[in-house]
This record gives structure tokens, sequence and C-alpha cells, in this order.
């Protein structure tokens, strides 16, 4: 797979004793959205955790542009490109927007996203900059967990249940800006439990249960059907 | 006119302290490690002062030259070698390694050194002072005070205007996110320490010029610290300095009343603010 920017193979994830992953295979292919559904416990943020380096993981089992990168610290990735919008945003409490947003820059990678690209994406930020990050609404804080990691100008991110917990309304401008965020060429991984919403941002589905990759498939090519059955394992 | 003397003595004393409290606050801040052997390497700095003043005859204050950044060094090296291992959810382990390594500064000092009482010779400066409205001030009580209040504001602007400060804060409020980041958490912590060992020089070579010193002076050092933190509360450095300028006069006013009262005087003091105020004065953390 020449194309694919990221791929897990037969990938197995541990907490102690026990095994959130059973050999999961998956690629995400340059420039494209994929989504990754899945019932509450089914491994998706273990999985999450394991592509960012959070969680260890045995040596061959995930590459990025074709290196091994099974091994390597959280930090060493980030470096390689891969950002994460973690669930429940985990803004730094102490440090202003701004400064959130600055600490995304520290990797050091040139591209198009600095404070004025994402002020631009997202005025309120602008006006809202020295505030403590912890004052802002959830959606606020989204747009600043979303910017935190377009500034170290990845070409993967991932979306960590991005509308776990927000609005309705926001949910909605939130995906509404994600096109624009995720052009020029970056893909991203999009983990979600509105299964709707997922579908419509990406090219492509995974559907995990209980640690397996249970469907996979075009996002406009499964049925429903396909999906409650993958969904919930139910025969 | 002798209490307003004990009141000023005793503030200036206290910038002493908020020394040897500023790294220890840093630390615990930054990495939440309790790092009982502070203390002894507040002598370990000044027997290092000691050693490079009677090597090459320079003052002891140009001696902060060399000792700040073999200080930092030690502390980035112990940091990276030693205490990152005994970092995690329990605060037991490194305060049992931190003890530990008490233990070995104090014995590989005695080894080094002996156990006779030493002292950094800085000129006259240690008995210079001058006359100000009525009250007498030494020189050195003044300077230490001066050295005190910039390194606090050196601190709190590396923290809050730097790079470097921004990192601190990030990984102190959640290390796995911060990873996520490009932070690598034990170069972080690494260069934390450095930065609390180059401050603990700075208070070793104070400690040495102002008074006499031995390999088992540590403890006592590492209490005032301590009781200097927690009076001005976890994590706030004005607040150590404010907690440092209080233990400082309740010693002195202490000694006022009874020569004998002066160490009591400022741990009763710590008590009383720990028991009416358990968070210190200015909390900017919990713990």
């Amino acid at each position: 797979m020449p194309d694919a920017i990221l791929s897990m193979t037969g990938l197995d994830a541990h907490y102690g004793d026990f095994q959130a992953l059973y050999g999961v295979d998956m690629h995400v292919d340059a420039g494209e959205v994929l989504a990754i559904i899945g019932a509450n416990g089914a491994g998706k943020t273990t999985l999450m955790r394991s592509i960012t380096g959070l969680l260890k993981n045995g040596p061959g089992q995930i590459s990025h542009d074709g290196a091994d990168i099974g091994g390597l610290r959280a930090d060493e990735i980030a470096l390689r490109g891969i950002a994460m919008v973690p669930e429940g945003r985990q803004l730094f409490p102490s440090l202003s927007v701004k400064e959130n947003l600055m600490i995304g820059a520290q990797v050091g990678r040139k591209g198009p996203w600095d404070l004025d690209a994402v002020y631009k994406l997202f005025p309120i930020l602008d006006e809202r900059k020295d505030q403590q990050s912890t004052s802002l609404s959830g959606g606020q804080q989204q747009m600043v967990a979303i910017g935190r990691a377009l500034m170290s100008n990845p070409d993967l991110i991932l979306f960590d249940e991005i509308s776990l917990g927000l609005a309705p309304v926001i949910i909605k401008d939130i995906y509404r800006a994600l096109p624009g965020i995720i052009g020029e060429g970056m893909s991203a991984i999009i983990v979600e439990q509105d299964i709707t919403k997922a579908l419509s941002v990406s090219s492509r589905v995974y559907c995990l249960q209980e640690g397996r990759v249970s469907l996979e498939g075009g996002s406009d090519q499964i049925s429903r059907e396909e999906i409650s059955r993958a969904y919930f394992g139910i025969e | 006119m002798d209490w307003l003397n004990a009141i000023v003595q005793g503030t200036l004393l206290g910038g002493l302290y908020a020394l040897f409290a500023a790294g220890l606050s840093l630390i615990f801040g930054v990495m939440r490690l309790v790092n009982i052997a502070h203390g002894d390497l507040i002598v370990l700095a000044a027997y290092l002062g000691l050693t490079v003043t009677t090597a090459t005859g320079i003052h002891p204050l140009l001696a902060l030259a060399i000792v700040v950044p073999v200080m930092a060094a030690i502390g980035y090296v112990l940091q990276r070698s030693l205490l990152n291992q005994t970092l995690g959810d329990d605060l037991l382990p490194p305060l049992l390694v931190t003890f530990g390594l008490s233990v070995i500064i104090q014995n590989a000092l005695l080894e080094g050194y002996t156990a006779d009482p030493q002292k950094l010779s800085a000129g006259g400066l240690e008995t210079a002072s001058f006359a100000l409205g009525g009250l007498t001030l030494g020189v050195l009580p003044v300077l230490t005070f001066a050295i005190a209040i910039a390194v606090i504001w050196g601190l709190q602007w590396t923290f809050y205007q730097t790079a470097l400060g921004r990192a601190f804060r990030a990984v102190s409020d959640n290390q796995d996110i911060a990873q996520l980041m490009g932070l690598n958490r034990r170069h972080i912590f690494g260069l934390a320490m450095a930065l609390a060992l180059a401050v603990t020089a700075v208070a070793g070579i104070l400690l040495g010029i102002r008074t006499s010193f031995d390999p088992s002076i540590g403890g006592g050092r590492l209490i005032f610290g301590f009781e200097a933190v927690i009076i001005g509360g976890l994590g706030n450095l004005w607040g150590t300095l404010i907690g440092g300028v209080i233990l400082g006069v309740a010693q002195t006013i202490g000694a006022q009343i009874d020569p004998g009262w002066q160490i009591l005087a400022g741990h009763i003091a710590f008590l009383i603010i720990l028991a009416v105020r358990p968070n210190g004065l200015f909390p900017r953390i919990s713990a």
C-alpha cells in the first residue's frame, strides 16, 4: 500500500492483563478522511492512544509514511506529524487560550497553520485569547483543542469524540468547519458515536466491536443493517 | 526600636528561606516530586563553593558562575538517570529515593570534607553594615533579600513568559496531553530540576557566606524551605517569598523574646498557619 500514510497490522493493545485490541488491521490513505465507529468500550479510544504512542505497542504493528512507529514515544510521534484532538478536549487549565494554541506549535513543523490561521478559522478565539482556557464554553474549548492540534501542522489529525458533551448546534458548526480544516492534503481519522455525522464527512469507515474490526467499507456504500450488525454484534 | 529591628532582620532572613524554598516549590509544582534531599543539595552547593574558592581564590559570589551551572548539570543528570524513574501515580517512591539520596550526599560530604564546620570567606561582606533610620542593616542580608526577589522574579518570568515555562505548566497540568504536543516530559522534568538546583546553588553559596556549615545541616534547611513553601501556598512563588518572610520574622521575634525561642517560634508560626489555612496563604494548585 504505497499510498497509505498510516497502516496498522495485527495491532494488539493491552491495559495490564486486559486486552483491548485484537489484531486490528487498518490503513489511512493520504488525503482521506476515515471514520471509526463503535459502541462504548469497543476500543476506539484505545486505538487512538495506540496510534499516538500514549499506549505502548509492539514493533511492526503501526507504520507511518512507511516507517515503523510502534516503539516510539508519544512526543516522537507528534514530531512526525500525527496530532490528536483528544476526547473531552483536555486543554491545559493553567494556560491561556493563546498559550494552549502556541504549545501545539512547539513541535516546530512548517505548514499553513499558525495563530493567524487559527484565529481566522475561529474568530472567537482571537477575542478570548488571553482568557484561561477553562473559562470558555464547551464549544469554544473544542475550537481551542482543534486549533491546538492544527498548530503542529500535522499530516494526520485524529478527532476523538469531538461532539461528545456539546450542544447539537455547536456540533453542527464544528462539522461545518471540518472540510476547511482537513483540506490541503491532510488526512484525518474521526472517531464518533454519531454514525450519521461520521459517515457524512468520511470516505471510508471501520466499525470496531470488542476490540476487533467488525466492518470496513466506503461510507456511502455500506447499509444501515450492516452497520447495526457490526455495531451491536446482533446476528 | 528593638521590635522594629527584629521585624526588619526577620524579613531579610526570609529572603534566604525563600531561596531555600523556591527550588522545592518549583519541583513540586512541575512534577509533584517532594525532594527530601533538597537541604543536602543546598549544603552540597556550599561545599562546591568552598572547593572553587579555595582552589582558585576567587570571591564566593564570583564562584556562582561555576557552581550554578555545575549544580544545574547535576540536576539534569540526576533527574534523567534516577528521579524520572520514581515518578508515577504514587508519591512514595520519590520520597524514599530522595531520602536515600539525602543520606548518600551527607555521607559523601562527610567523607570528602570531614565533619569540621566550614565557611565561605567573602572579604568583609559578612560583617559590613550600614545605618538606615536608626536601624543597622547588614549588607549581606540586604543583598540576599535582593537576590531572592530577583531569583523569584526570574522564575516567575520564566514560568509565564517563555516557551520553557509554558512547557513546565503544560506538563504539570497533563503529562499525557503534553506528550501529544511533542514535549518529552523526561527532558522537561530534567530542565525543571536543573533550574531548581541552579537556584539551590545560589542559596547554598549565600548560606555558606552567612553562617558556618557542615555536612549534617541539610535537614534543617529542608524544614525551613518546606515551611516557607507551605505557608505561602503550593505552586505560588511570590507566596513562597512571603512564606519565607513570615518564617524569618517569627524566628527573629521569637529570639527577641528569648534567644532560645528562635527556631521554636518559626515552627509555631508554621503550625498556626497550617491549622488555620491548611492550603497555605496563597495556594495556586491543589495537591
